[in-house]
């Protein structure tokens, strides 16, 4: 192929990814022997704030606890085949993510690389007290924040590739920015290009949720079949100078990419087509095509641009109580009017021993469950007589103590409840609650360094 | 004619950012997309998330792909890090969706 194509892999589409997932996406793109790099994501919405309270315990921690078993197996190939790797493993510590990259690479004996970190999406460290007042939103004044972090673009990644970094590692930046960061160093698109920085967006985008591409998230036996779903291939975009892209997927996994699986993560999460916000780009998808050139290999075109948007969004994080849970299984005859009994057993407990339960929630799962509201405000169609149902009892409190107590009435339901249940399980979680703002782009300055 | 539920005729996919869903709908057969269109509204979107007491349903459509995109705003009792669901994301959310019923013989596609 002509060199005048970047390609891209994506090796990790959330924290609980699969390790090995981009083991045969490096594979393909060192024999594909092009320019090329690989891309991983990592931080969802609420793993940055579990990030930061792991730094506040261990000033060293803080980044992507599992970094180290997405890039071992494929460290030395990418720096053998020159491929640089992107990812915002750095969480809440981009610097210490670099100093495991480092230590890996020398345990590897591939000495000291060239690893650059993105910096400046903390706004914890960044905003004055009075840039806070306008922006913070009402109802967490007061309120301790544990991370705020803005969605930084693509500018500061595509300056470290540039300047020849192999590894840069992020902390917060939007998901697409990761393949747009390498497309702007590449292609030397300008700023302003709209057109061609909303295309790389949208090649980010549909690369950023990693199988949800090529077949996962999609299966639908019967309707929607996808092949040998257990190697599905993690996906690599095919990006030419003017933004077009062909997704396709690495020879001899499983999975597939066809017309609908690319336009299901297309719209993905997008909201209006013709306005994606982005920190780069807003991106307009009215226009968009979608072709399915060959075998698991569909192109992208048509995709328009218009200008940034003035602000920057942030996802702000608070403390936000405990969680208790607790399951217990009836089955046979009258299972579901038994698992009902012993949700209103556990609700009843609940006022008796005056528990400060903020809400709480009832799932009878085989009959209603996930697509009610908290509130239990559904009615399944059928299946009011079902045999193999499991009761889920779910509470908010404001402390540990007290979701203890109440994971402790489901566990009392073994003796004290209605017959024949069993299988009880019980936990109780701190909670994070976040919210969002929007900052004005100056407040903010994003900048990048070596790490050695 | 047989009422049929849209699971016939069209998959879904369910995203979610903060307290808002984002449920794409996509026609297997461009041939079903008037249909689509003309069943598959903004009223009913809404009628069938009642319980979840959405603020507004938006629908934007896209012909191009036979495909269009709803988003219902405050639906998912706070979003990922408040819900009390066991999907608190609201993944499940597009196959609701797809229960929702139509007619194919009420409308056949535009008029030649």
């Amino acid at each position: 192929m002509s060199t005048n194509l970047l390609r891209i892999g994506c090796g990790a589409g959330f924290a609980g990814d699969r390790w090995d997932a981009a083991v045969p996406v490096v594979e393909a793109l060192a024999a594909a022997g092009g320019p090329a790099v690989l891309m991983f994501e990592t931080l969802a919405e609420r793993t940055l704030a579990l990030a930061q309270l792991r730094r506040r315990q261990q000033p060293d921690a803080g980044w992507e606890p599992t970094l180290d078993r997405f890039v071992r197996p494929v460290l030395a190939r990418c720096v053998a085949a020159g491929i640089p790797i992107v990812g915002n493993f750095g969480a809440a510590n981009p610097v210490g993510a670099a100093a495991v990259v480092q230590g890996l690479a020398r345990e590897l004996g591939l000495g000291p690389l060239r690893v650059a970190v993105v910096e400046g999406d903390d706004l914890l460290a960044t905003l004055t007290p009075d840039q806070w007042a306008e922006v913070l939103p009402a109802g967490l004044r007061g309120r301790e924040l544990v991370s705020a972090n803005a969605y930084l673009g693509a500018q500061e990644i595509a300056a470290a590739l540039r300047a020849g970094a192999q590894v840069v590692v992020t902390g917060r930046v939007a998901d697409p920015a990761l393949a747009l960061g390498p497309l702007i160093a590449h292609f030397g698109w300008a700023e302003d290009d709209w057109d061609r920085l909303a295309a790389g967006t949208m090649v980010g985008h549909l690369l950023e949720c990693g199988a949800q591409v090529t077949g996962g998230y999609f299966a639908d036996p019967g309707v929607k079949d996808v092949p040998d779903l257990a190697r599905v291939g993690f996906p690599i975009a095919e990006v030419a100078a003017d933004g077009r892209c062909v997704i396709t997927k690495p020879a001899g996994t499983g999975g597939c990419v066809t017309r609908r699986t690319v336009i299901e993560q297309l719209l993905y999460e997008i909201h209006d087509p013709a306005a994606y916000l982005t920190p780069d780009v807003v991106a307009d998808l009215t226009l968009a095509e979608v072709h399915e050139e060959a075998a698991d290999r569909v192109a992208l075109s048509g995709v328009r641009g218009h200008a940034r948007p003035p602000t920057l969004k942030a996802t702000l994080c608070h403390e936000g109580g405990w969680l208790a849970e607790g399951e217990i299984s009836y089955d046979g005859a009258g299972a579901a009017a038994r698992a009902r009994l012993g949700g209103d057993v556990v609700a009843e407990r609940v006022r008796l021993l005056g528990l400060p339960v903020q809400a709480l929630r009832r799932d009878l799962i085989g009959v209603a469950s996930v697509f009610a509201d908290d509130a239990g405000r559904w009615v399944a169609p059928a299946a009011q007589e079902a045999e193999d149902v499991r009761l889920r009892v779910a509470g908010a409190t404001p402390d540990r103590a007290s979701a203890e107590a109440l994971a402790r009435e489901v566990m009392a339901l073994y003796t004290c409840g209605p017959a024949g249940g069993g299988g009880v399980r019980t936990s109780v979680t701190p909670r994070l609650a976040s919210d969002s703002c929007y900052v004005p782009r100056a407040w903010l300055r994003p900048g990048w360094r070596f790490v050695p | 004619m047989t009422r049929i539920a849209l699971h016939e005729l069209a998959h879904a996919r369910t995203g979610d950012k903060g307290n808002r869903s984002c449920i794409s709908l996509i026609a297997y057969d461009p041939a079903h997309w008037p249909l689509l269109v003309a069943q598959v509204t903004e009223a009913r979107v809404a009628e069938l998330f009642a319980h979840r007491r959405p603020t507004t349903v938006r629908r934007y459509l896209l012909p191009r792909l036979q495909a269009m995109n709803f988003v219902l705003d405050d639906v998912l009792d706070g979003g990922v890090n408040g819900a009390l669901n066991l999907d608190a994301h609201g993944k499940a959310l597009s196959s609701l969706l797809l229960t929702l019923v139509v007619d194919p013989a009420d409308v056949a596609g535009p008029p030649p």
